[in-house]
């Protein structure tokens, strides 16, 4: 029997504080101190300050730890972000609340040098689709002394408290447009789709400690074998970001809930393909770990009986290899394998922008090169930690110039080549 | 260079330390050196010793232009004679 | 017609109407205006280019003293302070397309000048120039003369009107190796999609990223008996006489080398070094045993483990050389080699 998903978006065109968290005409209005006291039930931050960042204001937001898009299911059914506020039911199926245009950033002191800088107008602005959100950003500083993991955990909770907290506001306003997804089981797939070549999409998620990490149904990666996903699953927040891989390629929270692999291959999906699932592939470092992990993902694929999949990479460097190995193993079943990653091809274009190589990766989709260098003008206001720039990956003693402005690389720019293909960045040899 | 050779119809070996490099690039039959600087030597051991293990790996190498292989291999070297 | 372009030009012995092979000693001169293939760069360009001096040198010349020739060079053009500096086209002929790049590449770091110069896609003067300026591609003859023309006039005139420029597909120059960032139409994930469905459909589609792509080779037959084989010794670590005479480069080197060794037994520290520029020298200089093992491989052949040891050794620098090189010399190696009744080959590399 069919299951589905019904995503309902409610659309926002203005953000401001109010007494009440409600909407009203399209207007979202916050109780800003009921929602930083919930957040501040986490005792080990010190506080807690929500500004808000409209698209065309001269604001910039460093350093951006993650960015999640509000979603919710109606109270007494299951909950988004599985794993992370008190129960780990499937999602998936049933109703999903969205406030459309709306998007938490999660700020405040740095926890590691992989954070990112969103600019709402200018150059920079062009460079990630956060820009175009109004954005809900939770300032937020720590206890003194907090070691690194727990800083880490308490702002990535907070980030998912707030998304859900928005969310449930989402779920008693009117929505605007539905959209309806089916969740069919295999046999059903095979039935109704028969003919039709039967895809899988694999969302490489890095694992790999040291807080580059991602948590799945709320459990590290680390510890996890591969394990499937129907799309609604990502949909509804089953993967959660936990990395600071560098910002240009971090699949953050939105990009996951908003994956545009999945989007692009459901548009496709019952015409010129049957899209079976997903899977969310750990990545770690050591050989064996990739070894075990590209071959388990074999073995499902080969089960499924799939004839296409698209590949995604999360971060860069040792992911790589995973990325071949993947395409090696794919290739030599006659799986037909797209690759989509980025590069890191120097500021002059002329460096290797892959650390592995194969024959078997001829197709591959680039989502730009992440050393390309800008100079962004200075913005009025600074929400975070503006002198955070000179430290983070992208940026470099010297790169806060003294009006203001900034030089680096658009690899310190959230999402700018992000590696599920959101933006419409590429690089092309000349 | 050894695959060339081998395109002109002659075994040929490569003894190397990046072995990973040499499958990369398309060798068919491969040796692992001792290291970098010195593929055939060890500077760590005596004069004596070195020569038995540079025999070693010769003679490995043999083996390798004695094989008939169907894909890159990279051969072993055998217990100490 | 006012505000010509001021054009120097280089050629060789040839191109500049002096002679064959055998003026290819010919110290570098000057020639004011345009020389032969000048004139029809000139005519090309509809007028606007006006070829103001000819700098014309002998391809060996060029070759042995490229150095020289290049402050030479660099001293006539700044003199002048042309516009624009052309070389070539130079198609095939390595060693005048070795000197056009050269001698470009010294012109655009120097003064700042425009250059350009067109060749083959193996001329051995591409591969240390292309990522720093245009070269126009071309065939391997001198007959593609009235197609290459107008396209390095073309390039020409787009890069001193600053105008920007296409695709290497479009404006016919060498991929100079830089990748640089563009929109595209559709997001990342879109093109994923569609690129997907091709490969799926078995239609042809292009990956946006192509990866350096290594063939392999069927395996030769294998040596059937050992104790009848003749075996050369073959080595990329700059195994070299002492002094290397013959001038093996440190890295990316032009050429490899054939060296009598007879009945040798031993390589030593005092006729023997390496020219390899890659890795610490202390201990192939000490005992090159250690990188071109002659002394295991004479106490082998003594004891029967193979009939003979080919009684030369060849010997390159696989230092950052360039592919195209080292599958030429592999090439070569092997086919002489097999002239010479070699029956196997036992290659080190550092």
């Amino acid at each position: 029997m069919m299951d589905e998903l019904l995503l309902r978006k409610v659309r926002i065109e203005e953000v401001m504080f109010g007494e009440k968290s409600e909407v009203v005409n399209h207007i979202l209005r916050i109780n800003c101190e009921e929602l930083t006291r919930y957040l501040q039930e986490d005792q080990r931050l010190r506080s807690v300050e929500i500004k808000i960042a409209r698209p065309g204001e001269k604001k910039r937001i460093i350093p951006v730890k993650d960015v999640l898009e509000p979603r919710a299911k109606p109270e007494g059914t299951s909950t988004t972000f599985p794993g992370f506020l008190g129960t780990a039911e499937p999602v998936g199926t049933g109703i999903t609340y969205v406030f459309d245009r709306v998007a938490v950033v999660t700020c405040g002191k740095l926890v590691n040098f992989q954070e990112g800088l969103i600019d709402m107008t200018g150059p920079g602005a062009e460079f990630s689709l956060f820009s175009k959100k109004l954005n809900v950003v939770l300032v937020m500083k720590p206890l003194e002394n907090l070691g690194k993991h727990e800083h880490e955990e308490a702002v990535r909770v907070a980030g998912v408290k707030a998304a859900h907290y928005l969310g449930l506001t989402a779920t008693r306003s009117p929505y605007d447009t539905e959209t309806e997804f089916q969740v069919a089981t295999g046999p059903e797939l095979g039935d109704i789709y028969r003919g039709l070549p039967k895809v899988i999409y694999i969302d490489m998620v890095i694992a790999q400690g040291l807080l580059h990490d991602n948590y799945i149904y709320g459990m590290n990666a680390q510890g996890s074998l591969p394990v499937f996903l129907s799309p609604t699953e990502l949909m509804d927040g089953a993967i959660v970001s936990g990395n600071c891989a560098a910002p240009c390629h971090k699949n953050t929270t939105y990009h996951q809930q908003n994956n545009p692999i999945v989007e692009d291959l459901l548009s496709e999906h019952g015409k010129s393909l049957c899209l079976v699932g997903t899977i969310a592939m750990p990545v770690r470092t050591a050989l064996m770990d990739k070894e075990r992990t590209c071959t388990q993902v074999l073995k499902m694929v080969r089960f499924l009986g799939i004839q296409g999949a698209i590949v995604s990479e999360d971060g860069g460097g040792n992911p790589e290899a995973d990325l071949m190995m993947l395409a090696r193993l794919f290739e030599k079943e006659g799986i037909k394998t797209i690759l989509v990653t980025d590069e890191y091809a120097g500021r002059d274009g002329a460096s290797q922008g892959l650390a592995d190589v194969t024959p078997e990766a001829d197709a591959i989709v680039t989502n730009g090169n992440g050393n390309q260098y800008v100079t962004l003008p200075p913005m009025e206001e600074t929400i975070g930690h503006l002198e955070a720039i000179e430290v983070i990956t992208g940026g470099h003693a010297g790169s806060l110039r003294p009006d203001g402005s900034i030089e680096m690389e658009i690899a310190g720019i959230m999402g700018s080549t992000v590696e599920v293909g959101s933006e419409n960045l590429k690089t092309i040899a000349v | 260079m050894v695959k060339e050779i081998e395109r002109a119809g002659l075994p040929a070996v490569q003894i190397c330390a990046i072995v990973p490099i040499a499958l990369t690039v398309g060798a068919n039959r491969i040796v692992r050196a001792i290291a970098i600087p010195h593929p055939t030597g060890d500077p760590k051991i005596e004069k004596k010793e070195e020569l038995v293990l540079r025999k070693r790996l010769l003679k490995t190498a043999l083996i390798g232009l004695h094989s008939r292989i169907q894909e890159q291999t990279v051969f072993k070297s055998e217990d100490p004679f | 017609m006012m505000n010509r372009t001021k054009v120097i030009h280089y050629v060789n012995q040839f191109f500049g109407q002096i002679g064959g092979e055998d003026k290819a000693g010919i110290p570098p001169q000057i020639k004011e205006g345009p020389v032969g293939v000048g004139k029809l760069i000139q005519e090309a360009s509809g007028g606007q280019f006006e070829i103001v001096r000819t700098i014309l040198c002998g391809d060996n010349y060029a070759a042995e003293h490229l150095e020289e020739v290049g402050q030479i060079v660099l001293k006539w053009v700044e003199e002048v302070k042309p516009d624009l500096f052309i070389a070539g086209p130079a198609f095939a002929a390595g060693r005048y397309g070795m000197a056009c790049a050269v001698l470009c590449m010294g012109v655009q770091k120097n003064l700042s000048i425009p250059v350009l110069t067109a060749m083959h896609a193996n001329n051995p003067g591409v591969d240390s120039a292309r990522k720093d300026i245009y070269i126009i591609e071309t065939g391997d003859s001198t007959r593609e003369m009235k197609m290459v023309i107008p396209k390095m006039v073309g390039l020409a005139k787009k890069m001193l009107g600053d105008i920007s420029i296409g695709t290497p597909q479009e404006e016919g120059y060498l991929t100079r190796g830089i990748r640089i960032n563009v929109r595209a139409e559709k997001r990342g994930s879109r093109r994923a999609v569609e690129m997907l469905l091709k490969k799926l459909k078995g239609e042809p589609f292009e990956t946006e990223l192509p990866l350096p792509q290594f063939d392999r080779v069927v395996p030769a037959p294998p040596i059937a008996d050992l104790s009848k084989a003749v075996i050369a010794l073959v080595t990329e670590g700059g195994i070299v006489p002492k002094g290397n005479p013959d001038r093996i480069e440190a890295h990316n080197a032009s050429k490899y080398c054939k060296y009598f060794i007879g009945n040798a037994s031993d390589l030593t520290g005092e006729d023997y070094q390496t020219a390899h520029g890659g890795y610490d020298p202390v201990y192939a200089n000490e005992d090159p045993d250690r990188v071109l093992p002659l002394d295991a491989a004479r106490l082998l052949e003594k004891e029967g483990a193979f009939a003979r040891l080919y009684d030369h050794y060849y010997v390159t620098v696989g230092n950052v050389t360039a592919v195209a090189s080292a599958v030429r010399y592999g090439r070569e190696i092997g086919e002489l080699l097999l002239k010479e009744g070699v029956h196997g080959v036992i290659l080190t590399s550092t």
